[in-house]
Protein backbone atom coordinates (compact mmCIF):
# COMPACT_ATOMS: atom_id res chain seq x y z
CA UNK A 1 0.00 0.00 0.00
CA UNK A 2 1.28 3.40 -1.01
CA UNK A 3 0.34 6.50 0.31
CA UNK A 4 -0.50 8.43 -3.30
CA UNK A 5 0.03 6.64 -6.75
CA UNK A 6 0.78 8.73 -9.90
CA UNK A 7 -0.02 7.87 -13.16
CA UNK A 8 1.97 9.02 -15.65
CA UNK A 9 5.44 9.84 -15.66
CA UNK A 10 5.28 13.41 -17.75
CA UNK A 11 6.49 16.53 -16.35
CA UNK A 12 3.20 17.01 -14.28
CA UNK A 13 3.45 13.21 -12.86
CA UNK A 14 7.23 13.52 -11.99
CA UNK A 15 6.50 17.04 -9.95
CA UNK A 16 3.78 15.63 -8.18
CA UNK A 17 6.48 12.78 -6.92
CA UNK A 18 8.42 15.78 -6.09
CA UNK A 19 6.25 17.49 -3.84
CA UNK A 20 4.47 14.40 -2.54
CA UNK A 21 7.68 13.05 -1.28
CA UNK A 22 9.00 16.25 0.10
CA UNK A 23 5.77 15.83 2.41
CA UNK A 24 7.14 12.50 3.34
CA UNK A 25 4.56 10.18 1.31
CA UNK A 26 5.47 7.19 -0.23
CA UNK A 27 5.14 7.36 -3.84
CA UNK A 28 4.46 4.76 -6.66
CA UNK A 29 4.86 6.32 -10.21
CA UNK A 30 3.40 4.16 -13.15
CA UNK A 31 4.69 4.72 -16.50
CA UNK A 32 3.80 3.07 -19.84
CA UNK A 33 6.77 3.94 -21.48
CA UNK A 34 9.71 6.11 -20.39
CA UNK A 35 9.98 8.62 -18.40
CA UNK A 36 9.64 12.14 -19.53
CA UNK A 37 6.52 12.50 -21.50
CA UNK A 38 6.00 13.94 -24.74
CA UNK A 39 8.63 17.17 -23.55
CA UNK A 40 11.30 14.40 -25.00
CA UNK A 41 10.86 15.07 -28.58
CA UNK A 42 11.59 18.33 -27.93
CA UNK A 43 15.30 19.40 -29.40
CA UNK A 44 15.06 22.39 -26.92
CA UNK A 45 13.31 24.27 -24.41
CA UNK A 46 13.26 28.02 -23.97
CA UNK A 47 10.94 28.80 -21.97
CA UNK A 48 11.00 27.23 -18.77
CA UNK A 49 11.92 29.63 -15.94
CA UNK A 50 15.81 29.32 -15.15
CA UNK A 51 16.32 27.56 -17.95
CA UNK A 52 17.63 29.64 -21.33
CA UNK A 53 17.86 26.32 -23.54
CA UNK A 54 17.90 23.14 -22.60
CA UNK A 55 17.20 19.48 -24.28
CA UNK A 56 13.69 17.64 -23.54
CA UNK A 57 15.65 14.70 -22.43
CA UNK A 58 17.90 16.97 -20.55
CA UNK A 59 15.31 18.29 -18.84
CA UNK A 60 13.16 15.10 -18.49
CA UNK A 61 16.38 13.37 -16.57
CA UNK A 62 16.87 16.10 -14.32
CA UNK A 63 13.33 15.80 -13.02
CA UNK A 64 13.33 11.99 -12.93
CA UNK A 65 16.74 12.34 -11.01
CA UNK A 66 15.04 15.08 -8.32
CA UNK A 67 11.98 12.41 -7.98
CA UNK A 68 13.79 9.49 -7.26
CA UNK A 69 16.68 11.02 -4.76
CA UNK A 70 14.14 11.99 -2.91
CA UNK A 71 12.77 8.10 -3.12
CA UNK A 72 9.84 8.03 -5.08
CA UNK A 73 9.66 5.21 -7.26
CA UNK A 74 8.74 4.21 -10.63
CA UNK A 75 7.94 0.98 -12.34
CA UNK A 76 7.19 1.24 -16.35
CA UNK A 77 4.22 -0.35 -16.54
CA UNK A 78 1.02 1.03 -18.16
CA UNK A 79 -1.78 1.10 -16.12
CA UNK A 80 -5.63 -0.20 -17.41
CA UNK A 81 -7.50 1.21 -14.34
CA UNK A 82 -8.54 2.32 -11.61
CA UNK A 83 -11.06 1.40 -8.79
CA UNK A 84 -12.07 3.35 -6.06
CA UNK A 85 -12.94 1.28 -2.62
CA UNK A 86 -13.63 4.62 -1.03
CA UNK A 87 -10.05 5.29 1.46
CA UNK A 88 -8.32 2.57 -0.85
CA UNK A 89 -7.71 3.12 -4.44
CA UNK A 90 -6.72 -0.20 -6.40
CA UNK A 91 -4.74 0.99 -9.49
CA UNK A 92 -4.45 -2.38 -12.09
CA UNK A 93 -1.68 -2.00 -14.57
CA UNK A 94 -0.78 -4.58 -17.51
CA UNK A 95 1.76 -6.71 -14.49
CA UNK A 96 0.01 -6.26 -11.19
CA UNK A 97 -2.11 -4.04 -9.06
CA UNK A 98 -1.07 -1.98 -6.82
CA UNK A 99 -2.71 0.18 -3.40
CA UNK A 100 -2.88 3.78 -2.35
CA UNK A 101 -5.18 6.02 -0.47
CA UNK A 102 -4.73 9.01 -3.66
CA UNK A 103 -4.08 8.52 -7.13
CA UNK A 104 -2.81 11.82 -9.04
CA UNK A 105 -4.01 10.93 -12.84
CA UNK A 106 -1.10 12.70 -15.18
CA UNK A 107 -1.26 10.83 -18.45
CA UNK A 108 -0.96 13.72 -20.81
CA UNK A 109 -2.12 13.60 -24.26
CA UNK A 110 -0.95 11.51 -27.47
CA UNK A 111 -0.94 12.52 -30.79
CA UNK A 112 -4.74 12.18 -32.41
CA UNK A 113 -5.01 9.70 -35.13
CA UNK A 114 -6.48 9.95 -38.71
CA UNK A 115 -9.00 6.80 -38.07
CA UNK A 116 -7.97 5.07 -41.43
CA UNK A 117 -7.54 1.59 -42.03
CA UNK A 118 -3.64 0.54 -41.72
CA UNK A 119 -2.75 3.62 -39.86
CA UNK A 120 -1.37 2.05 -37.02
CA UNK A 121 0.31 -0.75 -38.65
CA UNK A 122 1.99 2.20 -41.26
CA UNK A 123 3.82 4.21 -38.00
CA UNK A 124 7.15 3.74 -38.98
CA UNK A 125 6.66 2.71 -42.42
CA UNK A 126 5.78 6.08 -43.72
CA UNK A 127 3.12 7.24 -41.14
CA UNK A 128 4.43 9.62 -38.62
CA UNK A 129 2.90 12.31 -35.93
CA UNK A 130 6.44 14.21 -35.30
CA UNK A 131 7.99 15.97 -38.46
CA UNK A 132 11.01 17.12 -36.22
CA UNK A 133 11.38 13.59 -35.22
CA UNK A 134 11.06 12.26 -38.75
CA UNK A 135 11.40 14.37 -41.41
CA UNK A 136 15.12 13.28 -42.23
CA UNK A 137 14.11 10.25 -43.32
CA UNK A 138 12.08 11.76 -46.08
CA UNK A 139 15.09 13.36 -47.93
CA UNK A 140 14.28 14.33 -51.12
CA UNK A 141 10.70 12.03 -51.19
CA UNK A 142 7.82 13.26 -51.66
CA UNK A 143 5.31 13.61 -48.67
CA UNK A 144 1.86 14.50 -47.43
CA UNK A 145 1.18 16.40 -44.08
CA UNK A 146 -2.46 15.71 -42.70
CA UNK A 147 -4.08 19.16 -40.99
CA UNK A 148 -5.07 22.93 -41.06
CA UNK A 149 -3.83 24.35 -37.69
CA UNK A 150 -0.41 25.75 -37.21
CA UNK A 151 1.37 22.56 -36.46
CA UNK A 152 0.28 21.29 -39.95
CA UNK A 153 1.41 24.60 -41.26
CA UNK A 154 5.05 24.36 -39.23
CA UNK A 155 5.77 20.91 -40.30
CA UNK A 156 5.00 21.45 -44.43
CA UNK A 157 7.00 24.34 -44.03
CA UNK A 158 9.93 22.25 -42.28
CA UNK A 159 9.10 19.35 -44.55
CA UNK A 160 9.80 21.54 -47.55
CA UNK A 161 13.71 21.93 -46.80
CA UNK A 162 13.94 18.24 -46.98
CA UNK A 163 11.26 16.50 -49.41
CA UNK A 164 10.94 17.20 -52.51
CA UNK A 165 7.45 17.75 -52.87
CA UNK A 166 4.81 18.54 -49.87
CA UNK A 167 1.26 18.54 -50.34
CA UNK A 168 -0.51 20.45 -47.28
CA UNK A 169 -4.28 18.44 -46.99
CA UNK A 170 -6.84 19.73 -44.93
CA UNK A 171 -10.55 19.50 -44.70
CA UNK A 172 -11.83 23.59 -44.35
CA UNK A 173 -12.04 25.76 -47.12
CA UNK A 174 -8.33 28.06 -44.89
CA UNK A 175 -5.85 27.06 -42.82
CA UNK A 176 -6.78 28.47 -39.51
CA UNK A 177 -3.43 30.12 -39.55
CA UNK A 178 -3.55 33.89 -40.21
CA UNK A 179 -1.04 34.67 -42.57
CA UNK A 180 -0.45 30.89 -43.39
CA UNK A 181 -0.91 30.77 -46.64
CA UNK A 182 1.14 33.53 -47.69
CA UNK A 183 4.23 31.82 -45.74
CA UNK A 184 3.35 28.29 -47.88
CA UNK A 185 3.12 30.41 -50.74
CA UNK A 186 7.04 31.36 -50.52
CA UNK A 187 7.72 27.79 -51.34
CA UNK A 188 7.35 26.18 -54.27
CA UNK A 189 6.95 22.62 -53.35
CA UNK A 190 4.43 22.78 -50.63
CA UNK A 191 0.90 22.15 -52.72
CA UNK A 192 -1.79 23.23 -51.04
CA UNK A 193 -5.00 21.03 -50.80
CA UNK A 194 -8.16 22.93 -49.22
CA UNK A 195 -11.15 21.17 -48.69
CA UNK A 196 -9.90 17.43 -48.83
CA UNK A 197 -9.82 14.03 -46.71
CA UNK A 198 -7.54 11.02 -46.51
CA UNK A 199 -9.55 8.43 -47.55
CA UNK A 200 -7.06 5.47 -48.11
CA UNK A 201 -3.20 4.72 -47.50
CA UNK A 202 -2.02 2.63 -49.93
CA UNK A 203 0.60 0.41 -48.79
CA UNK A 204 2.64 -2.87 -49.82
CA UNK A 205 5.36 -2.75 -46.70
CA UNK A 206 5.56 0.83 -46.86
CA UNK A 207 3.28 3.34 -47.29
CA UNK A 208 3.60 4.01 -51.62
CA UNK A 209 0.30 6.34 -51.54
CA UNK A 210 -2.38 7.83 -50.30
CA UNK A 211 -6.30 8.66 -51.61
CA UNK A 212 -7.59 12.08 -51.35
CA UNK A 213 -11.07 12.68 -51.76
CA UNK A 214 -11.94 16.16 -52.99
CA UNK A 215 -15.18 18.35 -52.37
CA UNK A 216 -16.70 17.53 -55.32
CA UNK A 217 -16.68 13.85 -54.76
CA UNK A 218 -13.14 12.61 -57.10
CA UNK A 219 -10.59 10.90 -55.84
CA UNK A 220 -6.97 11.52 -56.64
CA UNK A 221 -3.67 9.08 -56.06
CA UNK A 222 -0.95 11.12 -54.30
CA UNK A 223 2.27 9.17 -54.61
CA UNK A 224 4.09 9.93 -51.53
CA UNK A 225 6.24 7.93 -48.85
CA UNK A 226 5.57 10.18 -45.51
CA UNK A 227 2.30 11.27 -44.40
CA UNK A 228 2.93 13.91 -41.11
CA UNK A 229 -0.55 13.90 -39.11
CA UNK A 230 -1.18 16.76 -37.72
CA UNK A 231 -4.62 16.91 -36.35
CA UNK A 232 -4.25 17.73 -32.64
CA UNK A 233 -3.40 15.99 -29.72
CA UNK A 234 -5.89 13.79 -27.74
CA UNK A 235 -5.86 13.85 -24.07
CA UNK A 236 -5.20 10.11 -22.34
CA UNK A 237 -8.43 10.06 -20.06
CA UNK A 238 -10.50 7.24 -21.62
CA UNK A 239 -9.19 4.48 -19.13
CA UNK A 240 -10.46 6.41 -16.13
CA UNK A 241 -13.76 8.22 -18.04
CA UNK A 242 -15.77 5.99 -14.98
CA UNK A 243 -14.29 8.41 -12.32
CA UNK A 244 -13.38 11.42 -13.77
CA UNK A 245 -15.65 13.55 -15.58
CA UNK A 246 -14.57 14.47 -18.85
CA UNK A 247 -15.84 16.94 -21.80
CA UNK A 248 -16.63 16.38 -24.95
CA UNK A 249 -12.78 16.68 -26.52
CA UNK A 250 -12.46 13.89 -23.41
CA UNK A 251 -10.35 16.27 -21.25
CA UNK A 252 -10.86 16.33 -17.49
CA UNK A 253 -13.02 18.65 -16.45
CA UNK A 254 -11.03 20.05 -13.40
CA UNK A 255 -10.49 23.41 -11.32
CA UNK A 256 -7.00 24.53 -10.55
CA UNK A 257 -7.27 22.55 -7.36
CA UNK A 258 -6.96 19.49 -10.02
CA UNK A 259 -9.66 17.64 -7.95
CA UNK A 260 -12.07 15.26 -10.40
CA UNK A 261 -15.74 13.88 -9.49
CA UNK A 262 -13.99 10.82 -7.15
CA UNK A 263 -12.75 12.22 -3.64
CA UNK A 264 -9.36 11.08 -3.43
CA UNK A 265 -8.41 10.76 -7.26
CA UNK A 266 -6.80 13.78 -9.08
CA UNK A 267 -5.81 15.15 -11.96
CA UNK A 268 -2.70 17.19 -13.15
CA UNK A 269 -1.21 18.06 -16.81
CA UNK A 270 -1.94 17.94 -20.30
CA UNK A 271 -5.38 15.92 -19.73
CA UNK A 272 -6.66 18.86 -18.04
CA UNK A 273 -8.72 21.15 -19.21
CA UNK A 274 -6.60 24.65 -19.19
CA UNK A 275 -5.51 27.36 -20.98
CA UNK A 276 -2.05 26.92 -22.03
CA UNK A 277 -0.44 23.14 -21.91
CA UNK A 278 2.98 23.96 -21.58
CA UNK A 279 5.43 22.23 -19.08
CA UNK A 280 5.52 25.54 -16.41
CA UNK A 281 1.58 24.98 -16.04
CA UNK A 282 2.19 20.72 -16.15
CA UNK A 283 4.48 21.40 -13.29
CA UNK A 284 2.06 23.83 -11.38
CA UNK A 285 -0.66 21.07 -11.49
CA UNK A 286 1.73 18.65 -10.55
CA UNK A 287 2.45 20.72 -6.92
CA UNK A 288 -1.17 21.91 -6.85
CA UNK A 289 -2.37 18.28 -7.16
CA UNK A 290 0.34 16.24 -4.79
CA UNK A 291 -0.64 19.00 -2.46
CA UNK A 292 -4.44 18.03 -2.49
CA UNK A 293 -3.45 15.04 -2.43
CA UNK A 294 -1.62 14.66 0.52
CA UNK A 295 -4.67 17.25 2.48
CA UNK A 296 -7.30 14.77 1.60
CA UNK A 297 -4.76 11.45 3.08
CA UNK A 298 -5.14 13.48 6.14
CA UNK A 299 -9.13 13.30 6.39
CA UNK A 300 -9.01 9.39 5.88
CA UNK B 1 27.96 -7.86 -23.05
CA UNK B 2 28.11 -4.34 -23.74
CA UNK B 3 26.08 -2.72 -26.53
CA UNK B 4 27.78 -3.25 -29.70
CA UNK B 5 27.91 -0.21 -32.28
CA UNK B 6 27.72 -1.49 -35.74
CA UNK B 7 28.12 0.60 -38.97
CA UNK B 8 27.52 -0.48 -42.88
CA UNK B 9 31.13 -2.87 -42.83
CA UNK B 10 30.78 -4.80 -39.97
CA UNK B 11 27.01 -5.34 -40.24
CA UNK B 12 27.15 -8.61 -42.10
CA UNK B 13 29.47 -10.19 -39.45
CA UNK B 14 28.07 -8.85 -36.69
CA UNK B 15 24.39 -9.38 -37.15
CA UNK B 16 23.73 -11.73 -40.32
CA UNK B 17 26.13 -14.09 -39.41
CA UNK B 18 25.68 -14.28 -35.82
CA UNK B 19 25.28 -16.91 -34.19
CA UNK B 20 22.09 -16.16 -32.09
CA UNK B 21 19.24 -13.65 -32.24
CA UNK B 22 20.18 -9.50 -32.90
CA UNK B 23 18.62 -6.93 -31.53
CA UNK B 24 19.34 -4.08 -33.75
CA UNK B 25 18.70 -0.41 -32.24
CA UNK B 26 18.45 2.06 -35.22
CA UNK B 27 18.99 5.46 -33.29
CA UNK B 28 20.71 8.57 -34.15
CA UNK B 29 22.20 11.33 -31.58
CA UNK B 30 19.70 14.47 -32.27
CA UNK B 31 16.66 11.53 -31.22
CA UNK B 32 15.25 12.51 -27.72
CA UNK B 33 13.78 8.90 -27.16
CA UNK B 34 16.79 6.93 -28.62
CA UNK B 35 18.23 8.29 -25.79
CA UNK B 36 15.82 7.16 -23.03
CA UNK B 37 16.12 3.67 -25.15
CA UNK B 38 19.44 3.29 -24.95
CA UNK B 39 20.49 2.45 -20.97
CA UNK B 40 17.77 0.04 -21.11
CA UNK B 41 19.20 -2.06 -24.11
CA UNK B 42 22.66 -1.76 -22.21
CA UNK B 43 20.77 -2.88 -19.26
CA UNK B 44 19.44 -5.93 -21.29
CA UNK B 45 22.79 -6.66 -23.03
CA UNK B 46 24.55 -6.92 -19.29
CA UNK B 47 21.86 -9.42 -18.04
CA UNK B 48 21.43 -11.94 -21.04
CA UNK B 49 23.49 -13.21 -22.81
CA UNK B 50 21.40 -15.60 -25.29
CA UNK B 51 20.90 -12.25 -27.87
CA UNK B 52 23.30 -9.71 -28.85
CA UNK B 53 22.12 -6.07 -29.07
CA UNK B 54 23.73 -3.82 -31.42
CA UNK B 55 23.54 -0.01 -32.42
CA UNK B 56 23.30 1.25 -35.56
CA UNK B 57 23.19 5.43 -36.20
CA UNK B 58 21.14 5.96 -38.88
CA UNK B 59 22.87 9.09 -39.86
CA UNK B 60 25.97 7.42 -40.37
CA UNK B 61 24.65 4.80 -42.17
CA UNK B 62 22.05 5.73 -44.57
CA UNK B 63 22.13 2.80 -46.40
CA UNK B 64 21.47 0.18 -43.98
CA UNK B 65 18.83 2.31 -42.66
CA UNK B 66 17.78 2.40 -46.05
CA UNK B 67 17.46 -1.22 -46.58
CA UNK B 68 15.69 -1.80 -43.56
CA UNK B 69 12.76 0.70 -44.05
CA UNK B 70 13.64 2.54 -41.26
CA UNK B 71 11.41 5.86 -41.12
CA UNK B 72 11.44 7.05 -37.37
CA UNK B 73 13.39 6.03 -34.63
CA UNK B 74 13.85 4.25 -32.00
CA UNK B 75 13.73 1.98 -34.25
CA UNK B 76 14.23 -1.96 -32.95
CA UNK B 77 14.59 -5.05 -35.31
CA UNK B 78 15.11 -8.15 -34.37
CA UNK B 79 17.25 -10.60 -36.62
CA UNK B 80 17.69 -13.97 -36.71
CA UNK B 81 20.05 -16.12 -38.84
CA UNK B 82 19.83 -13.11 -41.63
CA UNK B 83 16.21 -13.05 -41.59
CA UNK B 84 14.22 -10.05 -39.69
CA UNK B 85 11.60 -11.85 -37.22
CA UNK B 86 10.40 -8.73 -35.17
CA UNK B 87 9.91 -5.15 -35.30
CA UNK B 88 8.66 -1.96 -33.17
CA UNK B 89 8.70 1.51 -33.66
CA UNK B 90 8.89 4.27 -30.16
CA UNK B 91 10.18 4.01 -26.79
CA UNK B 92 9.28 1.38 -24.97
CA UNK B 93 9.94 -0.37 -21.51
CA UNK B 94 12.43 -3.18 -20.60
CA UNK B 95 9.38 -5.59 -20.36
CA UNK B 96 8.02 -4.95 -23.82
CA UNK B 97 11.97 -4.68 -25.51
CA UNK B 98 12.51 -8.59 -24.24
CA UNK B 99 8.79 -9.76 -24.90
CA UNK B 100 10.04 -8.89 -28.56
CA UNK B 101 13.04 -11.22 -28.17
CA UNK B 102 10.91 -14.13 -26.60
C1 LIG C 1 7.66 18.35 -29.77
C2 LIG C 1 7.16 19.06 -28.55
C3 LIG C 1 7.82 20.21 -28.10
C4 LIG C 1 7.39 20.88 -26.96
N1 LIG C 1 8.08 21.98 -26.55
C5 LIG C 1 7.72 22.62 -25.40
C6 LIG C 1 8.48 23.74 -24.92
O1 LIG C 1 9.48 24.16 -25.52
N2 LIG C 1 8.09 24.33 -23.75
C7 LIG C 1 6.99 23.90 -23.04
O2 LIG C 1 6.71 24.46 -21.98
N3 LIG C 1 6.25 22.84 -23.49
C8 LIG C 1 6.58 22.20 -24.64
N4 LIG C 1 5.83 21.12 -25.10
C9 LIG C 1 4.61 20.74 -24.33
C10 LIG C 1 4.97 19.89 -23.11
O3 LIG C 1 5.78 18.81 -23.53
C11 LIG C 1 3.71 19.36 -22.42
O4 LIG C 1 2.88 20.43 -22.06
C12 LIG C 1 4.05 18.55 -21.19
O5 LIG C 1 4.91 17.47 -21.51
C13 LIG C 1 2.81 18.01 -20.49
O6 LIG C 1 3.19 17.23 -19.41
P1 LIG C 1 2.24 16.10 -18.80
O7 LIG C 1 3.03 15.48 -17.69
O8 LIG C 1 0.93 16.69 -18.46
O9 LIG C 1 1.95 15.07 -19.97
P2 LIG C 1 2.90 14.19 -20.92
O10 LIG C 1 4.17 14.88 -21.17
O11 LIG C 1 2.03 13.83 -22.06
O12 LIG C 1 3.22 12.89 -20.05
C14 LIG C 1 2.24 11.93 -19.76
C15 LIG C 1 2.91 10.60 -19.45
O13 LIG C 1 1.91 9.67 -19.03
C16 LIG C 1 2.16 8.43 -19.64
N5 LIG C 1 0.90 7.67 -19.70
C17 LIG C 1 -0.19 7.93 -20.48
N6 LIG C 1 -1.16 7.01 -20.27
C18 LIG C 1 -0.66 6.15 -19.33
C19 LIG C 1 -1.18 4.99 -18.69
N7 LIG C 1 -2.41 4.52 -18.97
N8 LIG C 1 -0.41 4.35 -17.78
C20 LIG C 1 0.84 4.81 -17.48
N9 LIG C 1 1.39 5.91 -18.06
C21 LIG C 1 0.64 6.57 -18.97
C22 LIG C 1 2.73 8.77 -20.99
O14 LIG C 1 3.47 7.68 -21.52
C23 LIG C 1 3.59 9.98 -20.67
O15 LIG C 1 4.90 9.61 -20.31
C24 LIG C 1 6.24 20.43 -26.23
C25 LIG C 1 5.57 19.28 -26.68
C26 LIG C 1 6.01 18.60 -27.82
C27 LIG C 1 5.27 17.38 -28.29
Amino acid sequence: MYDIIIVGAGPAGMTAAVYAKRAGKSVLVLEASGYGGQIIKAAEIRNYPTEKNISGVEFATKLYEQAEALGAEFRFEKVIGIEDKGSEKLVTTVADTYTAGAVIVATGSDSRKLGIADEDKLVGRGVSYCATCDGSFFRGKNVAVAGGGSTAVDDALYLSQLAEKVYLIYRTPKLSEEGAKEKLAEHENIVLMPECGITSLNADKKLESITVKHKDGTEENLDVSGLFVAVGRVPENQNFAKLIDLNEKGYAVSGENCHTATPGIFVAGDNRVKELRQLVTAAADGAVAATEAVKYLRTL
Amino acid sequence: MAVIKVNQADFENEVLKADKPVLVDFNADWCGPCKMLGPVLEEISEQRDDVKIVSVNVDDNRELAEKYDIYSIPCIVVIKNGEEVNRHVGLIPKSAVEALIK
